[in-house]
């Protein structure tokens, strides 16, 4: 029977790659849009996203994300060195900027200040020139991203200049860096100069990052800091969370985007539910056929679901092949830059295509289930 | 109405009710009759009188209301759902008014289905199929879709599908309505010719009284109960389609 149920499903081509279609159609909406949902609220978390050779982020207690920040003391740093538990800690500087270029163009950045000796927080991959460059004088790396904000679509070119707080940059690599929330240029440069690059506070020391020694987690010495310090103390991770906890409870971002994944859960369900149910209903006169034949109604649930997992399956793969597809494409698009779909979205997708096609198989199941055979009777 | 022919099905007092309270309409009203085995068994009477709810019934497609129905010997009341869904399967075959064959489906495989509900492999299915369609005159249409075929060659497959498991009983349901009367005579003497068989009960439920010639014998209905059975269809010339007042 198996054999007649994929039969009756692909017998009629347009019918058969308008089901499919109607669940992939479902699955790409809600792929597509849950994933640029996650994407953008990673952004906010970026500057900790990009940092991996700090476990441990230490802050004032009163901090609430990443960008607003109340700096510490050089005090806070000795004393976060001297917890035990503690093999390294180091300053990191992070804040906004006023850059002009050449041309007298400019633009905001965000400005991290690497410690001068360690280097701490560097990034992670060079598209051009190298991280030991940024010990020269006045030197500054850029995210590639932010070389096109800054210089557009010319050609990569270091040892140009740009001005911060009416001093000297000058660039002497670009690299790859986690987009941020919004649009700016991401600046690396040493801590050293940093502090000189914005407008002069008392205190100036954003973050102090440190690494746990052997034998101690990152939650261990996390909670170690706090307690000694008084201080926030938070592992990368948990970091991460708080940071886009911050954005999700405080921003509207949630909730239009909820908005939209709703409304795109709620259509893809309808179109791949309802192109399932009127299949469904288009053959209702050939399974009460079968009923009249003596198929029992056992074989008709196993016919249908296996029709509904027929086209669940193969709807779930091109709709999450698409939306594979259009994170694929636009992923050199500077705008578009880390956006990307989490295997949590797909492995949601297909929770989401389960349900949809359970309900669509459970209503039509429910019209064929109660239809009189001696429907066939009727012309 | 004596005949010395096997009783194949007995329905004694079979009442069937449509609805409940003030929408309950009666549709058959205490019906006692017997189909013989080895005939071709006309079930005529205007639209409305209660034919295709009796074959329904003794298809075992509905459950009557009151009475009893005895197929091959056996009270179907006493047959369980599943028993009355194998029975159908295995020993009813049915010709319908629209052929309902299946669209996706070529002849062929249209006339192996039978045989695959009750499980035979698909190869073997085919191959008897084929044979079947080729007693139809239809095998030269044998890898065909319905839609590339007449009326009166879809119902030639009808008849081969609803033949190809050997069924005690062959039900069919205005077989010519939907042809025209070349097509119709064709289709008749296609089931007089492999239909009827010894032991093999055959009704066709028709108001068309060109096709009356090809009975055994003639039950006519009119609003819900037999009015008459006869062997010689010169007996109802004063058949008419017309719904009683």
């Amino acid at each position: 029977m198996n054999w007649i149920a994929w039969k009756m499903l692909t017998g009629d081509r347009a019918k058969y790659f308008g089901t499919v279609f109607g669940v992939a159609f479902g699955v790409l909406l809600i792929s597509q849009q849950t994933s640029i949902f996650v994407s953008l609220m990673r952004r906010t978390a970026h500057a900790v996203i990009d940092v991996r050779d700090a476990s441990v982020w230490v802050m004032d207690p009163d901090q609430q994300n990443a960008d607003e920040i109340k700096p510490l003391t050089d005090s806070d740093l000795n004393r976060v060195r001297g917890v035990e538990g503690v093999a390294w800690a180091v300053r990191y500087f992070k804040s906004l900027a006023r850059a002009k270029i050449e041309t007298g163009k400019f633009r905001q950045v965000v400005l991290l200040g690497l410690d001068d000796q360690t280097l701490v927080g560097a990034p992670a991959r060079m598209v051009e020139g190298s991280l030991a460059n940024l010990r020269r004088p006045d030197a500054i790396i850029v995210d590639k991203a932010g070389y096109e904000y800054l210089w557009g679509k010319e050609p990569i070119r270091l040892g140009r200049t740009l001005e911060m707080n009416d001093r000297r940059a000058v660039l002497v690599g670009i690299c790859e860096a986690t987009a941020p929330f919004q649009t700016f240029p991401v600046v690396y440069t040493r801590y050293s100069q940093a502090v000189r690059f914005v407008a002069g506070e008392r205190k100036v020391m954003s973050f102090v990052l440190a690494q746990h020694q052997t034998g101690w987690t990152d939650e261990q010495l996390a909670h170690k800091i706090h307690e000694k310090t008084g201080l926030m103390a938070q592992t990368r991770p948990q970091f991460i969370r708080f940071v886009i906890g911050y954005y999700m409870r405080n921003t509207g971002i949630p909730v239009n985007f909820g908005i939209t994944i709703a409304l795109g859960f709620i259509v893809g369900t309808a179109i791949a539910g309802q192109t399932f149910y009127l299949f469904t209903l288009e053959n209702l006169k050939q399974f009460g056929a079968l009923k009249a034949m003596g198929v029992s109604d056992l074989k008709i649930t196993g016919m249908v679901l296996l029709q509904a997992s027929i086209v669940g399956i193969i709807g779930y793969g091109l709709g999450i092949g698409m939306a594979a597809l259009f994170f694929e494409s636009t992923r050199n698009v500077t705008a578009l830059a880390g956006f990307y779909m989490p295997w949590e979205v797909a492995v949601g997708a297909l929770c989401a295509v389960a349900i949809i096609i359970v309900l669509a198989s459970f209503l039509s199941l429910r019209k064929v289930l109660t239809l009189e055979p001696a429907v066939v009777f009727r012309g | 109405m004596t005949t010395s022919k096997d009783i194949a099905i007995a329905c004694r007092n079979v009442v069937k009710d449509f609805g409940d309270g003030d929408t309950k309409v009666r549709a058959l009203h205490g019906i006692d009759v017997d189909i013989y085995a080895s005939d071709l068994t006309l079930l005529i009477g205007p639209s409305g009188c209660g034919k295709t709810t009796l074959i329904s019934i003794i298809a075992g497609l509905l459950n009557p209301t009151e009475g009893e129905i005895d197929l091959f010997g056996t009270p179907q009341s006493k047959l369980s759902g599943r028993e009355l869904v194998r029975f159908r399967a295995k020993s009813v075959g049915f010709v319908f008014q629209q052929y309902n064959l299946l669209p996706a489906l070529t002849a062929t495989e249209n006339v192996a289905v039978p045989l695959l509900i009750q499980g035979m492999s698909r190869p073997e299915a085919l191959k008897i199929a084929r044979g079947v369609l080729a007693s139809v005159d239809m095998e030269s249409r044998a890898d065909q879709l319905p839609s590339q075929l007449s009326g009166g060659q879809q119902q030639r497959v009808a008849i081969a599908r609803a033949l190809v498991h050997q069924p005690r009983l062959l039900v069919c349901d205005e077989p010519t309505a939907a042809l025209d009367a070349k097509s119709g005579q064709t289709v008749m003497e296609l089931i007089r010719k492999v239909a009827v068989q010894p032991g093999r009960a055959v009704i066709v439920v028709t108001h068309d009284q060109r096709v009356f010639r090809y009975g055994d014998r003639i039950i006519e209905m009119a609003d819900g109960r037999v009015v008459s059975a006869t062997n010689d269809p010169g007996q109802i010339a004063h058949y008419s389609e017309q719904v009683p007042a």
